[in-house]
C-alpha cells in the first residue's frame, strides 16, 4: 500500500495510527521510524511524487539546459536545483511581509514535492554541541531546551548510521564527535581547501573535515540495521535490502541536483522506500493540509486537506497527528485550525505560537588568489560539496566578553575548477582590466579555478520581533489564509555577520588573494534577509514551562495529548549547525516515544 | 552658469560622438512568451529557442555574432564563440519571458544597435562587415567601464554585459570547457584529491 488516492485514504475502513503531514527531513524520518517499528502511518505531502532515478539530471551539463542552466524565477537556484514547485515564491501560493524595509523582510523557500528541502539541500549534517541545547543558562540570552545534547546524542549516532555521514571527529570545543564507526570516511581535500586550511590555521582558525551525508563508502548492510532496530527482524530485513540498493558515490555531478543512485541523504532516497517496503506507510501527494481537527474531548483526530487535482476539501483520520510540514507551514497549519476552544489557533494557550522564528545569520566574502592560477588540471568534483570547515572557533573568547556579540558561526568555503557555468568568466574586468579577444581567452584559462569564497553561518538568537502570524487579508489558490512575516535581527546578528566579513577577509588575505571589493564593515549591510539561508526553525519552540512554549521535550504539544511537531518548528535556539540533522534525531526521537506510547495505549 | 552657458553646453552635450540616444529611439519591446514553468524537464537536452521565440532580426543576428567573434574569436585551442552559436544562446536569453531578462534585452538590443550605428558613422559599414581592425578600434573605447570616455559610458556597460554572456555561453559548451582543462563530470571509481605535482606548486600537504 505506497502510494495512494484520496478516495483510499478517506475510506472509512482505514484505521491509521498516526497521519504525518509532510515527506522532508522531519516526515520522512517520523514515518520511517514509526513504520520500521509496525505502525500505520498516513502521510500527507503538497507536492507532487517525485522519482529520483527518472528525474535527475546527473551529467547533464549547462549546455544542455535553457539559459545554460542560469537562475530564474521559475528555477531560483538554476535550472538543474532539485526544487520541483518550489523557490521562493511559489505561484497561488503568497505569504506578506509586515514591512519590506531592509533587515525587516523574510524570505520563505518552499519545495512543493516529495521528500521536500531533502532534495536539493546542501547535505551539510552538522550536531548540536551541549552549549547550543542550554545557551541561556551560557550567556543568559534566548531560551534553553527542555532537553540535553544527551538525550538526543543516540539519535544523532543513529541518524548518521541510517543516512550515511562522511567527517572526521576532532575533539573540538561545543563540536561533537561520533562514536567508532558511525562516520564514513572523510573525501580527501582540493587544493584550495588545503590552502585554506594552511593559512587559516596560521590566524587560529580550524580547518577540518565538514560532515555530509554523501556515501563515501557503501553503507554496512550487515551490522547497521542490528543496531539501529534491534530485536526487530523486520525492520533490520528491509533495511539491509535497501542499504544495498544504495550506491556510493561515485564523485560526480552535485549533489543539489539530487542523486539518481541514492548516494547522498534525499527523503525519497533513504527514509520512504524502507518505510514504504514495511506495507504499512501510505502517501498521499498532491494534499495540501490546512486544520488539525479535533473530537468533542479535545484529541486530534484527524486532517482536512485540499486534494490539488479535484481541488475538492478532504478529512482524513487516524489516532494521532504529527506535523512535519516544515516549521512556518507547520505553524501555519495549527494558526489555520480555529475553533472555538481554540480561537487564537491550536495548541496556542500560550500565545507563543508563531513566535521565535530564527533563521542563520549568513554573509559571504570571495576572493582570488595568484597562487591558484594556471594549475595542471585535475578532477576536482569530489563529493559534489565542500569537504572542509571551520568549525566555530571563539567560545573561549566570547564567554570572556571579547567579543561584541553571543554566539558563534561557522565557515563554508568552496573552490576548485568546476563544472563551468554562467559565472565561470564572468565579472573578471577588476583582474583583466577589461580584456577581449585573444586576451581574454588567456585570461580566462588563468584565472579559472583561481577563485575561493566563504560563507558565514551563524546563530540566530530568538527575539520578540521576529515571528509569523496569519495575514487578516490574504488567501492563497486554495483559499487557506497565508502566513504574514515580522522579522528583525539584533546587534548580535549584525555584528557577528560584521565579524565574519573581517575573518573572510583575513583569510583572503593571508592567501596572498585579493578582493574585489573590500569587507563589509556595516553588519546591518553584510548580513543576507532573514529565511534567505533557509535554515529556519522556531515558532512553536519546546520549553519546560507550558505558559512560554508550545511543546514539551518530546515535542508534543500542551495543549493537545496527541498532537506532536517533529520539525524545526520546535527549535528552541537555532546554533550556527545546519538544522537537518537535528530535525531528524528529533523527529525518530518523538517517533519513538509516540511508539512507546501508542503500545501503552495512552495515545 | 548663465543661460548662455548653459545653452552652449546643452548643445555641446547633443554633438557628443555618443549614438547610443539614437539607438535608444525604438525601445525594445519586452518578450512575451511564457517561461519553462517551476516542474520542466531536467533530463532532456534542451534546444535553443525551443522553448520560447527567439526574436534578434537577421540583421541584429549579424552583429550579434561578429561581436561573440571579437569577444572570443577562434585561437589554437578552441573555436570561437560564434562557430559555437553562443550568439544563438544571447537571443535566447534576451527574449527569455523573465524580468531580469527583459532588462537584458533592453541593454543588448540598444547596445548592438549601437555598434552598427558607430561602425557606420566611423567607417561607413555596419559593425560586422568592418575588418578586425576597425572592430577593435569601437571595443577598445568600451572594453572597460572605468576607463571609458563619458559618451561611451553606456555602451561600455552593454559592453561588459555582452562579454560576460558570451563568455558563459561559449565556457558552457563542451568546447569551452575543453579550453579550460575542466576534466570532471566523469563517474570515478574513487577520490584521490589533488596530485602530487599540484601539492607541491601550492606548497600545500599531501
Amino acid at each position: 500500500m505506497p502510494f495512494v488516492t484520496t478516495r483510499t485514504a478517506t475510506r472509512k475502513d482505514q484505521h491509521y495510527d498516526v497521519i504525518v503531514v509532510g515527506s522532508g527531513a522531519a516526515g520522512g524520518q517520523t514515518a520511517y521510524t514509526l513504520a520500521m517499528d509496525g505502525v500505520r502511518v498516513l502521510m500527507l505531502e503538497a507536492g507532487r511524487n517525485y522519482d529520483i532515478v527518472a528525474e535527475t539530471p546527473m551529467f547533464q551539463t549547462n549546455a544542455d539546459a535553457p539559459l545554460r542552466g542560469a537562475a530564474t524565477p521559475d528555477k531560483p537556484f538554476g535550472f538543474y536545483d532539485a526544487t520541483i514547485d518550489g523557490g521562493w515564491a511559489v505561484p497561488g501560493e503568497p505569504y506578506t511581509n509586515a514591512s519590506e524595509a531592509d533587515g525587516a523582510k523574510f524570505e520563505w523557500w518552499r519545495a512543493r514535492m516529495l521528500g521536500g528541502r531533502t532534495n536539493h539541500w546542501g547535505r551539510i549534517a552538522l550536531r548540536n554541541g551541549p552549549y547550543d541545547f542550554k545557551p541561556f543558562t551560557r550567556d543568559g540570552l534566548g531560551f534553553d531546551w527542555p532537553i540535553g545534547y544527551d538525550d538526543l546524542a543516540p539519535y544523532y549516532d543513529k541518524v548518521e548510521m541510517l543516512i550515511g555521514v562522511y567527517g572526521s571527529n576532532e575533539g573540538l570545543e561545543n563540536t561533537p564527535d561520533s562514536p567508532p564507526g558511525v562516520l564514513l570516511p572523510s573525501p580527501a581535500a582540493r587544493v584550495g581547501e588545503r590552502l585554506i586550511g594552511q593559512r587559516a590555521k596560521a590566524l587560529g582558525v580550524p580547518v577540518v573535515p565538514i560532515h555530509r551525508a554523501v556515501l563515501t563508502t557503501r553503507l554496512d548492510h550487515t551490522t547497521l540495521p542490528a543496531r539501529l532496530h534491534p530485536g526487530n527482524a523486520t525492520a533490520q530485513r528491509i533495511l539491509a535490502a535497501d542499504m544495498q540498493r544504495r550506491a556510493a558515490c561515485f564523485w560526480a555531478t552535485p549533489c543539489s541536483r539530487g542523486c539518481s543512485i541514492r548516494a547522498t541523504y534525499q527523503s525519497p532516497a533513504v527514509h520512504l522506500p524502507p518505510a514504504l517496503e514495511t506495507g504499512k506507510l501510505d502517501i498521499v501527494c498532491n494534499a495540501m493540509a490546512y486544520e488539525v481537527t479535533l473530537d468533542r474531548a479535545g484529541r486530534a483526530n484527524g486532517v482536512r486537506f485540499v486534494d490539488k487535482a479535484t481541488g475538492k476539501h478532504e478529512l482524513v483520520n487516524a489516532r494521532v497527528v504529527v506535523l512535519a510540514a516544515s516549521a512556518c507551514e507547520s505553524v501555519r497549519i495549527l494558526l489555520n485550525s480555529k475553533s472555538a476552544q481554540h480561537p487564537q489557533g491550536l495548541a496556542n494557550s500560550s500565545g507563543k505560537l508563531g513566535r521565535y522564528v530564527m533563521d542563520t545569520v549568513g554573509s559571504d566574502l570571495g576572493g582570488q588568489v595568484p597562487l591558484l592560477e594556471n594549475l595542471p588540471p585535475h578532477n576536482e568534483d569530489g563529493a559534489g560539496g565542500s569537504h572542509v570547515y571551520s568549525p566555530w572557533w571563539l567560545y573561549q573568547q566570547q564567554k570572556k566578553g571579547q567579543l561584541d556579540f553571543a554566539r558563534g558561526y561557522h565557515i563554508e568555503m568552496g573552490s576548485g575548477r568546476r563544472l563551468p557555468s554562467l559565472a565561470t568568466a564572468a565579472g573578471l574586468e577588476w583582474l583583466t582590466g577589461g580584456s577581449y579577444g585573444r586576451a581574454f581567452k588567456a585570461d580566462a584559462r588563468r584565472y579559472y579555478g583561481s577563485f575561493v569564497y566563504f560563507q558565514g553561518r551563524g546563530e540566530m538568537i530568538p527575539n520578540e520581533d521576529s515571528y509569523c502570524e496569519i495575514d487578516p487579508v490574504v488567501k492563497d489558490r486554495f483559499g487557506i489564509p497565508v502566513l504574514r512575516f515580522h522579522w528583525r535581527w539584533s546587534d548580535h546578528e549584525t555584528r557577528q555577520a560584521a565579524h565574519m566579513q573581517r575573518s573572510f577577509a583575513d583569510i583572503i588575505g593571508a592567501m596572498g588573494g585579493r578582493m574585489q571589493d573590500p569587507p563589509e564593515a556595516d553588519g546591518r549591510k553584510a548580513i543576507a534577509n532573514g529565511g534567505s539561508i533557509i535554515h529556519e526553525v522556531g515558532g512553536a519552540i519546546m520549553g519546560s514551562d507550558r505558559a512560554a512554549s508550545v511543546t514539551n521535550g518530546f515535542g508534543q504539544t500542551w495543549d493537545v495529548a496527541n498532537l506532536f511537531i517533529t520539525d524545526g518548528a520546535v527549535f528552541a535556539s537555532n546554533a550556527d549547525k545546519n538544522p537537518t540533522l537535528t530535525i531528524m534525531a528529533l523527529a525518530w526521537r518523538t517517533a519513538d516515544h509516540i511508539v512507546e506510547r501508542l503500545r501503552r495505549k495512552e495515545l | 552658469m548663465d543661460r548662455r552657458e548653459s545653452l552652449q553646453w546643452m548643445l555641446a552635450a547633443a554633438a557628443l560622438p555618443s549614438m547610443w540616444g539614437d539607438a535608444m529611439a525604438k525601445p525594445a519591446k519586452p518578450a512575451k512568451a511564457r517561461g519553462y514553468g517551476t516542474d520542466p524537464d531536467l533530463v532532456k537536452r534542451h534546444q535553443t529557442g525551443a522553448l520560447w521565440p527567439l526574436t534578434m532580426s537577421a540583421a541584429r543576428r549579424r552583429t550579434a555574432a561578429a561581436l561573440c567573434s571579437v569577444i572570443i574569436p577562434a585561437d589554437e585551442q578552441s573555436p570561437g564563440a560564434a562557430e559555437l552559436g553562443v550568439h544563438v544562446f544571447i537571443d535566447e536569453w534576451i527574449s527569455a519571458p523573465y524580468p531580469s531578462h527583459a532588462k537584458d534585452r533592453a541593454l543588448i538590443v540598444q547596445g548592438l544597435a549601437w555598434m552598427d550605428a558607430e561602425s557606420q558613422r566611423r567607417f561607413g559599414r555596419p559593425f560586422a562587415e568592418a575588418v578586425q581592425a576597425q572592430q577593435h578600434a569601437i571595443c577598445d573605447d568600451i572594453c572597460f567601464v572605468p576607463k571609458a570616455a563619458p559618451p561611451f559610458a553606456e555602451a561600455a556597460t552593454f559592453f561588459a554585459r555582452y562579454r560576460d554572456l558570451t563568455a558563459g555561453g561559449f565556457y558552457t559548451t563542451p568546447q569551452g570547457a575543453k579550453d579550460l582543462r575542466f576534466v570532471g563530470n566523469v563517474a570515478s571509481a574513487s577520490f584521490d584529491g589533488p596530485p602530487p605535482e599540484v601539492l607541491k606548486i601550492v606548497g600545500v600537504q599531501g
